[in-house]
């Protein structure tokens, strides 16, 4: 029999307004095992810690329940409070008599059965506990950045100044992300490219950091300190140690009808491209979808005039094998799809762009040169509409549900740039809000205002029509003077939503990281560990985790980095020792609990057995404790209930059922 | 019956098996039962006809750990069996000499004594070779005939074919029996409403009396040792009461053999107590195949099994209730 | 049978994977998000621990309503977890429709960390549907109820 020590938090007024803490204390003494209830203030605290300590040394506990808040929020701190006292820390059970009670009950006597009948579950339990010994596992001491954009390249860099090698996968064929796509930057109007292509020249030339781009994580297996990743190199057709970054290639391809990605579609690049001038690594990739050669076997120009012989059609792509200890997902965004908002005219009309189009508008190296003109014609424009949330702070399923964040500020940017350039240039802004928190950023938006006169119209934009003459009219709302407002504009700029880009989806899977319902990756804690995934070993850097500028994305980036130089600080990390355990004697050895094992910790050995007298030499199902990771599809697989699962066993929950139902 | 005998004699002789697993003659005419044989002499008593129902696949798990090879004569249906049992690791393929034996369908001594012929003395076209379709049955009564149809098992009424699915050599000929569609029964009760299913259920379940012997006969319920005996669920030794034990018992029962299940149908025909046990197993394979697509257990040794995969489009529970 | 003059109290449980349900239960707890104390909430590793004899020792106990609550597909903190534990759970309450047990008072709910209003709704709505079936007597053990 346990000698079970029963503990009810107050959790000052949280837990002991709504539920009868010593009522709780007084009845748990009847349960069978309890020897010791006590309910005091905050348990979690040093005081609280040590009235548990003096228990479990006075009266020689075996087992503790503390009924206060979430499991998820103090488990360790009880754990570790049991283990210094004696106590193995897995003889400890949490009653979550906060979250799952008194915040959310009302009536005292209801919430006091409910908290009473948790802590009888949790003694049945402890009851059932057995003393575990965590293992010990390596750690790899190395990470691995997935997305190659400023949250990417900060994070790698950071890590990588702390010692540690960092390996970042980028998709497309160069490092730089959306940042590279971008004029200028909010609130102090820098040059984009000027303050990230050093970042770029900086981790492409770090000794500790190693780029694949036109790459991506195929595979990932594994779990924190030990993860084994595949990443496919996409075939470059291109030898990256033989090309020299030229050019020539490029100007005598003689495909030039593939739209430009880095340019968002509004030009035309060749089948042998690099996305941009600056692009790191300077070397092109062939696109074979555009490239004559591989669509009709003729051509291999490119060939020829390559000197230095760095063509290689037949380039296969490459499965590379890594180990890694951590992993930092920075994937990024992309903006959304608009085909939902018909009334934008979008798609009908060349003049109606989005602002990232209007970046590289605006932008030397963009289709035009950096000359604002209109795309339809090439005429400079004299009256310019931007409409914000477009898809942002969207009820319906059209949009998203979130503020995009970064558009107020991208606007008041746009215009300011626009007025200061062309000053015969109107420009109006439609706005449900203008939401400018940050370090001088209401400063920049009423500079935009007040010193540039640009014109702010709160209210909704309800159509855009484009005219015969190639005017575009907008119908919109003045909420203000409340009027309607019907205005000709010679183009039009949508704030359109941001979105996680669409393979994190994919990526989380693989990871097992969860994700919301935007595609946002979920944070380990949304206050307390925003830069963690819950799973253990991944950690989120930039967009991915929410939207977020520039200066928040680098300040992000930089502590995911610190996370992930935690780990890799570590030379070995405890185990999770609930891992599953197969019954030698009830093993059938029929492989079902290895048909469902996602870790491939299960494997069969044939084992001499003594069944009660019977030798003989069994195939049974034997679990590597480092791949466990306890989720227990096995033991419901296995029809013998040979396999179950230490801290959750069969007869534990039973046991909790039984309480609950009783 | 005769081929059966005489390969096993040369079998035997030639040192190819160690013994023969086949049936021999009980106490009365319909009550043949499994047995092993291990020499000629003892072959005289080996039987083989239309009251042969047992799946003899089962044994072959014990057979595996004798010394040499084991002659075991499969129905067509039992090679399903065999071959699930194969697939998990619970038979060697190497111990077992199979001889698929021909079948026309199996015999069912309730189903004869229901349509009101009792006090049997002897019973003839019941032979594997009998061409005859009818049943002559000598009673203490006189002579009763009876179409072998009607007597058959339910089982054999919805054969799932006279193909053996493994075997190393084939004696007799096979006939096919099916004249009536698997899920009908199935299909029936899930028509009825809710009070209706309860009280059918409710009635049938109330008869068992936890011999087990269900549990005994399946080939899929082979566990070295049952939930139900083992202390891993706080499930072992519950009284064999009215009330719940029962229906616990055979809904696990039937899930943990689900995917697994070859609808052989020896659990029905053990069952002292009649209960149409199958109508548990056959309604987890109806709704396999129906949501993830038909699935044959024992149709070969490497599928998946679908309790052990999945899709990401797979039917959500609340699909249950919804399908009308 | 019900007892007519006392006023119906359900005994439900509510299984939730660590990862994802318990967390979106906590999170409703921390956003005050109130659904019936009638709710009592075992957590499980993952969806896919829950063993079918649990819910039917729940029942077998008393219970009125068993719910299992996940991580959504794909989701799964363990990649593959709750993709078993679906194909379990649909043939399972398959099964319990198949024998004449009210639906209803079977359930799995896809529930996310970041769900606390569809942890708290699903309970609702839950407890909602037991108390309009009334005291489990089809799968109660009569013997087990005082």
């Amino acid at each position: 029999m346990q000698r079970i020590g029963v503990f009810v938090c107050h959790c000052g007024s949280n837990i002991a307004a709504t539920v009868d803490v010593s009522k709780v204390a007084e009845t748990a003494l009847m349960e069978p095992g309890v020897v010791h209830a006590e309910d005091y203030q905050y348990m979690c605290s040093e005081a609280g810690q040590a009235k548990i300590a003096a228990a479990i040394q006075e009266k020689g506990l075996t087992g503790i329940v503390v009924c206060s808040c979430s499991p998820r929020m103090h488990e360790a701190t009880f754990r570790k409070a049991a283990e210094r006292a004696g106590l193995n820390p897995y003889m400890v059970e949490i009653a979550n008599i906060r979250e799952h009670c008194s915040w959310i009950h009302k009536d005292m006597e209801e919430a006091t059965k409910k908290a009473v009948i948790l802590m009888r579950a949790a003694v049945a339990k402890v009851n059932l506990n057995t003393p575990l010994q965590a293992g010990e596992s390596r750690v790899t001491k190395r990470a691995l950045v997935i997305g190659g954009g400023i949250a990417g390249i900060q994070t790698a860099l950071d890590i990588a100044d702390a010692g540690y090698e960092v390996d970042i996968v980028e998709k497309t064929p160069s490092i730089g992300g959306r940042m590279s796509q971008l004029d200028k930057t909010f609130p102090t109007l820098d040059c984009s490219a000027c303050i990230l292509t050093p970042k770029m020249v900086e981790a492409s030339a770090h000794e500790k950091i190693n780029i694949y781009t036109y790459s991506e994580v195929e595979k990932v297996s594994g779990f924190v300190g030990d993860f084994t990743v595949d990443i496919r190199k996409k075939a470059r057709c291109v030898d990256m140690d033989k090309c020299t970054g030229c050019g020539v290639c490029q100007e005598k391809c003689p495909s030039k009808k593939a739209l430009s990605e880095f340019n968002r579609g509004l030009n035309t690049r060749s089948a042998i491209y690099t996305p941009f001038a600056q692009a790191i690594p300077n070397v092109p990739v062939i696109d074979r979808e555009a490239c004559i050669k591989f669509k009709t076997g003729k051509c291999g120009i490119c060939s020829k005039v390559c000197q230095a012989g760095a063509i290689d059609y037949e380039q296969k792509d490459e499965i590379i094998t890594e180990k890694y200890g951590a992993i930092v997902v920075a994937t990024g965004f992309d903006t959304i799809n608009l085909d939902k908002y018909d009334e934008y005219a979008y798609s009908q009309s060349k003049d109606v762009i989005t602002s990232l189009e209007l970046e590289r508008v605006m932008n030397a190296a963009g289709p035009t040169h950096g000359h604002l003109e209109r795309l339809s014609d090439g005429k400079a424009p004299k009256e310019i509409i931007f409409i914000q949330c477009v898809g942002s702070r969207c009820s319906d399923d059209r949009g998203k549900p979130y503020c995009s964040k970064i558009c107020c500020m991208y606007t008041a940017k746009h215009a300011m740039l626009i007025r200061d350039k062309y000053p015969d240039v109107n420009v109006t802004v439609f706005y449900i809000d203008v939401r400018t928190p940050g370090k001088n950023f209401d400063e920049f938006y009423r500079r935009a205002v007040e010193q540039y006169g640009v014109n702010y119209i709160k209210g909704q934009v309800g159509k855009v029509i484009p005219q015969p003459d190639g005017k575009l009219l907008v119908q919109g709302s003045d909420l203000l003077d409340n009027r309607q407002i019907l205005k000709e504009a010679d183009m039009v700029v949508l704030a359109t939503a941001i979105e996680p880009n669409p393979d994190v989806r994919k990526i989380a899977t693989m990871l097992t990281a969860s994700i919301d319902t935007n595609n946002f990756l979920t944070e380990a804690h949304a206050k307390l560990r925003p830069v963690e995934s819950p799973t253990a070993g991944i950690f989120l850097s930039g967009v991915c985790q929410g939207p977020k500028d520039i200066p928040e994305t680098v300040a992000q980036a930089g502590a995911a980095a610190v996370k992930a130089i935690g780990l890799l600080a570590k030379d070995k990390l405890l185990t999770n020792p609930c891992t599953a355990q197969s019954d030698v004697l009830l093993c059938n050895g029929c492989s079902t609990c290895e048909n469902v094992c996602p870790y491939g910790a299960i494997s069969y050995e044939d084992k001499e057995v003594n069944d009660h007298g019977i030798r003989e030499t069994r195939r049974v199902a034997v679990v590597n404790n480092a791949l466990c990771q306890g989720c227990g599809a096995c033991t419901v697989a296995c029809p013998s209930g040979a396999m179950d699962l230490q801290g959750f066993s069969n007869r534990q929950i039973i046991a909790e059922v039984d309480a609950i139902c009783r | 019956m005769q081929a059966i005998i005489n390969r096993a004699k040369e079998l035997l002789a030639d040192g190819t098996v160690a013994r023969v697993l086949g049936w021999k003659a009980g106490d009365l005419p319909y009550n043949p039962e499994p047995a092993y044989f291990e020499t000629e002499e003892e072959l005289k008593d080996f039987v083989y006809n239309g009251f042969c129902g047992a799946n003899l696949s089962k044994y072959m798990i014990e057979a595996s750990k004798l010394e040499g090879k084991t002659m075991v004569c499969l129905k067509p249906c039992d090679t399903y069996s065999f071959n699930q049992l194969l697939k998990e690791h619970r038979v060697d393929r190497d111990k077992a000499y199979i001889v698929g034996v021909g079948c026309k369908g199996k015999l069912d001594i309730e189903r004869i004594k229901k349509q009101g012929i009792k006090g049997i003395e002897s019973i003839e076209g019941a032979e594997i070779s009998d061409e005859a379709e009818t049943l002559k049955i000598q009673t203490i009564y006189g002579e009763k005939t009876l179409p072998y149809a009607d007597a058959m098992l339910e089982r054999c009424h919805v054969c799932k074919g006279k193909e053996h699915m493994v075997f190393d050599e084939q004696i007799g000929e096979s006939k096919e029996t099916k004249d009536a569609e698997r899920f009908d029964e199935v299909a029936k009760i899930e028509a009825m409403s809710p009070e209706e299913k309860f009280a059918f259920f409710q009635s049938e379940l109330s008869k068992c009396i936890r011999c087990n012997a269900c549990r005994n006969a399946c080939p899929a319920c082979s566990c070295r040792k049952c939930v139900f005996d083992s202390n891993k669920f706080d499930s072992s030794q519950k009284a064999n009461a009215d009330s719940f034990e029962e229906k616990m018992f055979h809904i696990i029962r039937a899930f943990h053999v689900a995917g697994r299940c070859t609808d052989c149908g020896e659990c029905s025909r053990v069952c002292p107590q009649g209960i149409p046990l199958h109508l548990f197993n056959r309604k987890f394979i109806k709704d396999i195949d129906e949501l993830y697509g038909e699935y044959q257990a024992g149709e070969d040794t490497d599928s998946k099994a679908p309790l052990t995969n999945y899709t990401f489009e797979d039917a959500e529970p609340s699909i249950v209730g919804k399908r009308g | 049978m019900p007892l007519e003059n006392k006023e119906f109290k359900p005994k439900i449980v509510a299984f939730c994977c660590n990862w994802c349900s318990y967390a979106g239960a906590d999170l409703a707890g921390s956003s005050r998000l109130t659904y019936p104390a009638d709710v009592k909430i075992i957590r499980v590793p993952c969806s896919c621990r829950v063993n079918p004899m649990f819910i039917l020792r729940a029942f077998e106990k008393g219970a009125d309503g068993v719910i299992m609550c996940g991580c959504h597909p794909g989701d799964c903190h363990y990649s593959t977890g709750n993709y078993y534990a679906r194909r379990r759970m649909t043939l399972l309450f398959s099964m319990l429709d198949y024998i004449g047990v009210e639906n209803g008072r079977t359930r799995v709910e896809w529930v996310s960390a970041a769900e606390g209003v569809k942890f708290s709704d699903t309970m609702n709505s839950f407890v909602e549907k037991i108390y309009s079936l009334g005291e489990n007597v089809r799968l109660g053990d009569l013997r087990c109820k005082q």
